[in-house]
C-alpha cells in the first residue's frame, strides 16, 4: 500500500480520542513518541475481555479461563509473527520498555557482566537505558562506557568501535532516540558487537511501532518495547530474548507461574517464558495488546512508515521557517520526531500556549538530560507523529508557534 | 486596597477576557513589567523550589509592611507574570494579613488552568513562599 492509498480520514475515526476540542480548538494530539492514542479496536478488546471472559490464567479448568489463557498466549504469538521472533517462547511479556531493560539487567547482568567488565551505551539514552545499568554497576563492580554524539544527534561510530574491547560485555542502545528521533544503525552495531564478543539489548521504545523489525534478521540478543507506544494498552511491554540466552540466565521475580516445582529445599524453575513471569501477569491489556499489533500489520510497516516519513519532512520544512526556530537532531534517518527550541523563550511557556490552541506537545528534558547537557540546553520541545496526524495538523503547529512567539516576544 | 479589593480588581479586568490566549497575553505583559531585582538575590537561597524555570523571591519589611520583590530568568515569561500578580496582591500588607489571606482570585481568573499540573505546582510553591515570609515577619517584633 503507498502513501497516497492511506486513507487517513478513516484511520483517525477509528480513534475516539481524537474528536474532540481542547479549549475550545479541536485537538492536535503531537505527543505520539511518548505514547499514541488507542483505536477502537483495542478499547474493544478490553471491554470483551472484562465482560466476557475475565478469569486467571494457565491454571484454570474451567471455560473463562480456557478462554482467557488462549487469548492471552495469541497474543504472544501475535507478538512473535510482528518482530519474526523464531519462537513465541522468545517473548516475554513484561510492564513496559523499563521493566524489559530492568530485567535483563537482573538476570542476564548479574549472573554474566562482573567486575572489570564493561557495558556501552550512548549519550542519546533514555533515563531507562541508563539507571538499570548503573544500579549493576554499583552492585557488579562493573563500567559504564559512552558512545558520544554528534551536533546532527547521531552516533559517533568510530567512537563506538573505540569503546567495543574484550570486556565488552553488553552494548545497550536505543533503536531510536526519544528525545531527537535518530535511527541508529542497530545493524552494523549488532555485528560489531558480536565481533568483539559482546551481546546486545536493543531499546525498541521508539522503534517498534515505526520501524521495520525483525529480530531474527538483526541477531539481536535482546529487544525491548513498550505497547502504549504502537496503539496498545498502557502497562505492557515486551522483552524478546535468543532462546539460549534465556534458558541460560536466572529468573527475576518470584511466585507463581514461574516454578514447575516448588518444595521447601529447593525450587524448580519453569520453562521460558513463563520463567521469567511471576505472579498474575497484566492479563486485559496483554489480550488486548492483539488488537494493537493488528491494527499496525492492517496497514502495514512499510506504509506507516512512508507517511510518517512524509509528516517529518513536511514538519521540518515548516518548522524551519520560523525565523529563531532551531530543530536540535538533524540526523540522516529519523523517526516521526521533531525536537526544536526557540531563541529567547522558555519550552514551557511555549507548551502552554500551544495548549491553549489545543495542540499537545511536550517539553523538557525528554528523560535524557545527559543528551540535554551534550547539546547544553536545558530541554526543548518535542512534536512527534503518528498515522493518524495530519499535514493541516502541522500547519495548525506553525501557526500555533508563531502565536506564541508573537505573544513571547 | 485591601488584599481582597486587590483580588476583586484582578478578577475584573480578567473577566474582559473570552480567549485564554488573552489571558496568557496579560499575565506575560505583567512579566515583561516586573523590574529586575538586584543579582544577589538571585541565589538559591531566594530561589523557589517546585518552579520549572528559575524564580526568585524576596521580602523586606517596611514599618508594619512587607513588601515583596520578584524575578525571574528572561525566558520564563508566564512564570514572571505569575509571581508579578501574585506580588500585586499581597505586596505592601502586613505579615498577618499576608499569612491568612484567602486568594481566591487564583481559581476565579483560571489561572490553574493557564498552568500546566506541573506548573501549578509552581505557582503553589510561590505562594506558600510568601505565605511563609508573612507568618515569619508575624512572630518578628516591628
Amino acid at each position: 500500500m503507498g502513501v497516497s492509498n492511506l486513507d487517513i480520514k478513516t484511520i483517525r475515526g477509528q480513534f475516539p480520542v481524537l474528536d474532540q476540542k481542547i479549549n475550545g480548538k479541536p485537538l492536535v494530539y503531537f505527543d505520539n513518541a511518548a505514547t499514541t492514542q488507542k483505536p477502537k479496536q483495542v478499547i474493544n478488546a478490553l471491554i470483551d475481555y472484562y465482560q466476557g471472559y475475565n478469569a486467571n490464567i494457565h491454571r484454570g479448568i474451567h471455560t473463562l479461563a480456557e478462554r482467557a489463557t488462549s487469548a492471552f498466549e495469541e497474543t504472544r504469538a501475535a507478538i512473535a509473527r510482528f518482530i519474526n521472533a523464531p519462537s513465541s517462547d522468545e517473548v516475554i511479556f513484561t510492564y513496559g520498555t523499563t521493566d524489559s531493560i530492568n530485567l535483563v539487567a537482573q538476570t542476564f547482568g548479574r549472573s554474566s557482566i562482573g567486575k572489570g567488565d564493561e557495558i556501552i551505551i550512548s549519550t542519546m539514552e533514555h533515563h531507562s537505558n541508563i539507571v538499570p545499568w548503573q544500579m549493576l554497576c554499583e552492585t557488579n563492580g562493573c563500567t559504564l562506557k559512552i558512545i558520544p554524539v554528534s551536533d546532527e544527534g547521531e552516533l559517533d561510530m568510530a567512537g563506538f568501535e573505540k569503546l567495543l574491547s574484550d570486556r565488552t560485555r553488553l552494548v545497550s542502545i536505543p533503536h531510536a532516540s526519544n528525545a531527537l528521533g535518530t535511527v541508529n544503525p542497530i545493524k552494523q552495531i549488532i555485528r560489531k558487537a558480536h565481533a568483539a564478543g559482546a551481546k546486545v539489548l536493543i531499546d525498541g521504545a521508539q522503534g517498534a511501532a515505526h520501524l521495520e523489525l525483525d529480530v531474527k534478521d538483526l541477531d539481536v540478543d535482546f529487544y525491548a518495547f513498550s505497547l502504549h507506544k504502537m496503539y496498545g494498552p498502557t502497562g505492557m511491554g515486551i522483552l524478546f530474548g535468543k532462546r539460549e540466552l534465556l534458558e541460560a540466565i536466572p529468573p527475576y521475580r518470584g511466585g507463581g507461574e514461574m516454578i514447575r516445582e516448588v518444595t521447601f529445599e529447593k525450587t524448580i524453575y519453569n520453562d521460558i517464558p513463563y520463567k521469567f513471569e511471576a505472579g498474575t501477569p497484566n492479563i486485559a491489556d496483554v489480550v488486548a495488546a492483539k488488537a494493537a499489533v493488528e491494527f499496525i500489520e492492517s496497514i502495514g510497516k512499510e506504509a506507516l512508515a512512508a507517511y510518517e516519513n512524509s509528516l517529518l519532512n513536511y514538519a521540518t520544512e515548516v518548522l524551519s521557517s520560523i525565523e529563531g526556530l532551531q530543530i536540535v537532531g538533524q540526523a540522516k534517518e529519523k523517526v516521526s520526531v521533531v525536537s526544536f527550541i526557540m531563541e529567547g523563550i522558555h519550552h514551557q511557556d511555549l507548551a502552554v500556549i500551544l495548549d491553549q490552541q489545543g495542540i499537545a506537545v511536550r517539553t523538557g528534558h525528554h528523560c535524557t538530560q545527559p543528551l540535554m547537557q551534550r547539546f547544553n540546553i536545558s530541554g526543548t520541545t518535542r512534536a512527534s507523529f503518528a498515522v493518524y496526524n495530519t499535514i493541516e495538523e502541522i500547519d495548525i503547529l506553525k501557526t500555533g508557534v508563531e502565536r506564541a512567539v508573537k505573544m513571547l516576544r | 486596597m485591601t488584599i481582597n479589593e486587590k483580588q476583586d480588581e484582578i478578577i475584573e479586568n480578567f473577566e474582559l477576557f473570552d480567549d485564554p490566549l488573552d489571558k496568557t497575553q496579560y499575565i506575560i505583559d505583567l512579566g515583561k513589567k516586573l523590574s529586575s531585582i538586584d543579582d544577589r538575590y538571585k541565589t538559591d537561597e531566594y530561589l523557589i523550589k517546585g518552579c520549572q524555570s528559575r524564580v526568585w523571591l524576596y521580602a523586606e519589611r517596611k514599618g508594619n509592611q512587607l513588601y515583596f520583590y520578584g524575578d525571574g530568568e528572561p525566558e520564563a515569561q508566564i512564570a514572571k507574570g505569575l509571581i508579578s500578580m501574585l506580588i500585586e496582591v499581597l505586596s505592601g500588607h502586613t505579615p498577618e494579613e499576608i499569612a491568612n489571606s484567602d486568594l481566591y482570585f487564583i481559581e476565579k481568573v483560571g489561572m490553574r488552568n493557564l498552568v500546566t499540573s506541573r506548573r501549578a505546582g509552581g505557582l503553589n510553591s510561590m505562594i506558600q513562599k510568601m505565605k511563609q515570609y508573612g507568618a515569619l515577619y508575624s512572630q518578628l517584633p516591628a
